[in-house]
């Protein structure tokens, strides 16, 4: 039986390049399932600008991917015939839309751990690297003002939307501590100046969601446990929806294109 | 939608470039006066427009009552000799 699908042999940084790609993937694509959608036509534009933001981040990623495999492959095939288990993506951005909050908190969520991300990754011995995050802390940098403005009105803003918000945070803040993971491959980037450290985010990833939260008037849950997996593959069972919506077209007619 | 009849309404002005006035491009629904830069950011300024944005409410604009438009406007047509069309103007002039 032929497939479509490809698996890639991953060096230390063609890991690296591809967590950060499905991050920036899978985020995008979720936001762009409110297109149409939105609660209002400004929100609507504002998530899909997000979105765009993300799916371009995803695109220059896949494209240095892509190169470093050096099979000839092209951002195409990394993003449409990779299967659930090849994707490195945290568990946070491939969680559901859920009402507008839960979009809210996970956009916070990651956007407090991308933003300074990719702001000290600027500083990356990797030039490509380097250049990707000069663009993306720029977008990552309104996605995190964005969103926290919006967090901040619909926790201080009426009974109802601070339940739903926090029942948001609840459910999504198990999944935010991956954010923060990385393994010794990671490690050997690190040490060569190549990779920021994830972990070494974290103070500034606390501080944020604490200035937000307050503000907020949100409680951050006491999250006694932690979710994880997606670094290797190992995925909620959201993610094979979301590739069957975005890979059905290139698995159906491979290589078709208008 | 009827939610978004309780959001305000702003008027948004964007400057394309130094020099050049804020011009009025439209409106938007915004719970206040944060929300609604920001949606003007996103809404507007799409295609590289804007240098600068300027969100006002709507309801802090005081507009001419369209019924007075004869009393108000048509005693300037019959004054063609305030235009400046009688004179040349030099090109390195630029914007005037």
């Amino acid at each position: 039986m032929t497939t479509t699908s490809i698996t890639l042999a991953e060096t230390p940084l063609l890991a690296l390049v591809l967590r950060r790609a499905d991050d920036a993937l899978i985020l995008g694509h979720r936001l762009s399932e409110w297109c149409g959608h939105g609660p209002m036509l400004e929100e609507d534009i504002a998530l899909a600008n997000i979105a765009l933001d993300c799916v371009g981040q995803a695109r220059s990623l896949y494209d240095y991917a892509a190169t470093l495999d050096g099979r000839g492959l092209t951002e195409d095939d990394l993003a449409y015939r990779r299967d659930v288990g090849q994707y490195r993506n945290c568990l946070l951005v491939e969680q559901p839309n859920g009402d507008f909050a839960a979009t809210i908190v996970r956009q916070v969520l990651a956007s407090a751990f991308l933003d300074p991300y990719w702001r000290a990754m600027t500083a990356s011995a990797d030039p490509t690297l380097a250049a990707i995050a000069a663009k993306a802390e720029k977008e990552t940098a309104y996605h995190l003002r964005h969103s926290a403005e919006w967090l901040i009105r619909l926790g201080d803003g009426t009974p109802e939307s601070h339940e739903r918000t926090q029942a948001a945070l609840d459910d999504l803040w198990p999944y935010s501590g991956e954010l923060m993971e990385s393994d010794d491959a990671e490690a050997e980037l690190v040490r060569a100046g190549i990779a920021v450290d994830p972990a070494a985010i974290r103070p500034a990833f606390d501080a944020t969601v604490a200035m937000v939260l307050r503000e907020a008037t949100l409680t951050a849950p006491a999250a006694p446990w932690r979710q994880g997996g997606g670094r290797v593959g190992r995925h909620s069972e959201h993610l094979g929806f979301i590739l069957a919506d975005l890979q059905y077209l290139q698995r159906a007619h491979p290589g078709a294109t208008w | 939608m009827t939610t978004v009849q309780t959001i305000p309404l702003w008027e948004v002005f964007i400057r394309s470039r130094n020099g050049l006035a804020h011009k009025h491009v439209g409106s938007l629904h915004a719970a206040d006066a944060t929300m609604a830069l920001q949606a003007a950011r996103d809404v507007y300024t799409r295609r590289g427009e804007g240098l600068s944005v300027w969100v006002v409410p709507s309801n802090a604009i005081t507009a001419s009552d369209p019924a007075d438009k004869d009393v108000l406007f048509e005693p300037t047509a019959s004054k063609i000799y305030r235009h400046p069309t009688f004179y040349e103007v030099p090109d390195e002039v630029g914007h005037m």
